[in-house]
């Protein structure tokens, strides 16, 4: 077996709960929890408001920790946070004291204590250029837009060179223009760095968009994977060409599906079928084994 | 627009001023009726009551005497008339020593109490029962204890000093933001680093506040702390003159103890906007 064969990170069995205010039954959020994902992949996790999306990622991060089950990271079970994990969080958590390229020092210096900070500022500022900030760099984070404030962020998390970068819905909070072509930007930087992503959106353009694989995760409490969607579109589609696609709509449309109806109907799908939580069902959407048809998708269009 | 505003606010000021100081000097001037009738020893010891005045002050007799002071602030003709620079000295001192003694207590004691939720709720009887202690309350047990007038009252600068930074303190350090500190976690920042780099600066403008508030009542008791304990500083002063009956120079005092008081508030004002920071 190749090395890149194996998963660089192995999801197994987790489930989280919170105890319950009033000392009754703990309020379990999702359960039975098994992903893998492999080297270099791009994943994506979808789901409703409060299925316990970002608890995962911060289980991910080693910020919280699961109720039972443990997650595999290169051979080893996360006990906390690592380097080896750059977290890009939703509301950017830029330290507004300091300047761009200064939050992006803070994290280049604690991955590598003993650069010189010439060394590190020099590092720094490649993220920034890289993520074109250059000429802003000495700004606070006041005095940079919303888009401009992500785009450290990433800068941040990128610059430490990580193994796994984990985005907890990073563009959400931003216009659809930014939105666009700070995907098109991060598209092209995970591209060229084969770099590692779980990111979780309820974004489904979003998601075909940049996602290899896309977990589907139903609502919560007792939240389970659905389903793993393998995008079916050619890995160098672009915002602009991707819905020209013959596989977009059949590819959209079985997520939207699934977020309108099926992630409520879980439970009902668990009963009936024969549902493994270990090995959940891969599906690959494309024009020719869509249910949907084409009728539904040209209405979409 | 914004310049005219403030030539308009300075303009008001003036008359704002000048009607002041007008009804106060037409309010003590003296009617002008004879002293007749009365015995002449008399009025000579209840001076410009006789006359059917006013023993206040004119704001134009406190004005000669307030240039006096600026004129000649330091001089010394012993214990019981030192100049008001000089008895100013003394309370800024006092107030800077107490003061700074209840930052090298309270920030650190702060931090521990708003990193931990143990501390915060072990601490908190303690605060909030010592908190709304007059300082002067204190006074007679740090004299039995610390025998000292001078030592004392710099005791009791510091404890009214101490609870609002202390609890400024805790509460920044307590409010630091998830996020902030999320960061830091996921680059494995250690211990120091995250106080030092992380929390201490997230922290400072709500620091800063406290120091500033602490400064403000330290200034405020100084006086009443100093009246107490007699000897030296601008509360013994202001006490002296009193028993001296030369109101002029309690107005006086009264001045400068609020210019002092504005100085040393507008200083902790631009500390504390050195640390702020925009979110």
């Amino acid at each position: 077996m190749a090395e890149t064969d194996k998963p660089l990170i192995r999801i197994e069995g987790i489930k989280k709960s919170f105890p319950s205010p009033e000392g009754g039954e703990p309020l379990g959020v999702f359960e039975d929890i098994w992903a893998n994902v492999m080297p270099g992949d791009f994943v994506c996790l979808i789901g409703h408001s409060g299925c316990g999306k970002t608890t995962l990622l911060n289980i991910l991060a080693g910020l919280d920790k699961p109720t039972a089950g443990n997650i595999i990271v290169g051979g080893e079970e996360i006990v906390g946070p690592s380097v080896d994990r750059a977290v890009v969080f939703q509301g950017h958590a830029l330290m507004p004291w300091m300047s761009a390229i200064d939050n992006i020092c803070f994290a280049v210096r604690s991955k590598w204590p003993d650069w010189s900070s010439a060394k590190i500022r020099e590092h720094a500022q490649k993220y920034i250029d890289l993520v074109r900030l250059s000429g802003s760099e000495n700004r606070k984070p006041a005095q940079l837009s919303g888009g401009m404030k992500q785009r450290v962020g990433i800068a941040r998390a990128m610059s430490i060179e990580p193994k796994t970068m984990l985005l907890d819905e990073p563009f959400s909070a931003l216009d659809a223009l930014t939105r666009g072509s700070l995907q098109d930007e991060l598209l092209q930087i995970c591209t060229a760095t084969t770099q590692t992503v779980f990111m979780i959106t309820h974004d489904i353009d979003e998601a075909i968009l940049l996602a290899d694989r896309i977990i589907l995760m139903t609502n919560g409490p007792h939240a389970h994977i659905c389903e793993i969607v393998e995008n079916s579109l050619p890995r160098d589609r672009t915002r602009h060409n991707m819905h020209h696609h013959e596989n977009y709509y059949p590819l959209r449309n079985h997520l939207i599906e699934f977020l309108v109806n099926r992630s409520a109907q879980f439970e009902a799908e668990l009963a009936a079928e024969t549902y493994d939580p270990r090995n959940p069902p891969m599906v690959r959407p494309t024009a020719e084994n869509s249910d949907e048809g084409a009728p539904r998708a040209a209405l979409a269009q | 627009m914004q310049q005219s505003l403030r030539v308009r606010a300075l303009v008001l000021s003036v008359v704002l001023f000048v009607v002041f100081a007008g009804a106060w000097h037409f309010a003590v001037q003296t009617g002008g009726a004879s002293d007749a009738g009365i015995d002449p020893e008399y009025a000579k010891l209840i001076g410009a009551t006789a006359k059917g005045g006013s023993a206040m002050p004119g704001p134009l007799e406190v004005g000669a005497e307030l240039w006096k002071h600026v004129t000649d602030p330091f001089y010394d003709k012993g214990p019981n008339d030192k100049g008001v620079g000089i008895q100013l000295g003394y309370s800024i001192m006092r107030v800077g020593l107490g003061f700074l003694m209840a930052c090298v207590i309270a920030i650190p004691l702060g931090f521990l109490i708003g990193m931990s939720e143990l501390f915060y709720k072990a601490f908190d009887p303690f605060i909030q029962i010592m908190k709304p202690v007059s300082p002067l309350a204190w006074m007679p047990l740090a004299l039995y204890t610390l025998k000292d007038s001078n030592v004392s009252s710099v005791f009791v600068i510091f404890i009214c000093s101490i609870w609002p930074m202390l609890i400024n303190t805790a509460f920044g350090v307590a409010g630091v933001r998830r996020d902030w500190i999320n960061v830091a976690k996921t680059l494995e920042v250690g211990r120091m680093r995250m106080a030092f780099a992380v929390i201490l600066p997230a922290a400072a403008p709500t620091i800063m506040t406290g120091m500033r508030i602490s400064m403000g009542i330290a200034w405020l008791v100084i006086v009443a702390a100093e009246m107490l304990v007699g000897g030296t500083g601008i509360g013994y002063f202001v006490w002296n003159e009193w028993n001296n009956l030369s109101i002029t120079n309690v107005i006086a005092a009264i001045f400068f103890i609020g210019l002092i008081g504005m100085v040393l508030d507008q200083i902790l004002a631009q500390l504390t906007r050195l640390v702020t920071y925009a979110e």
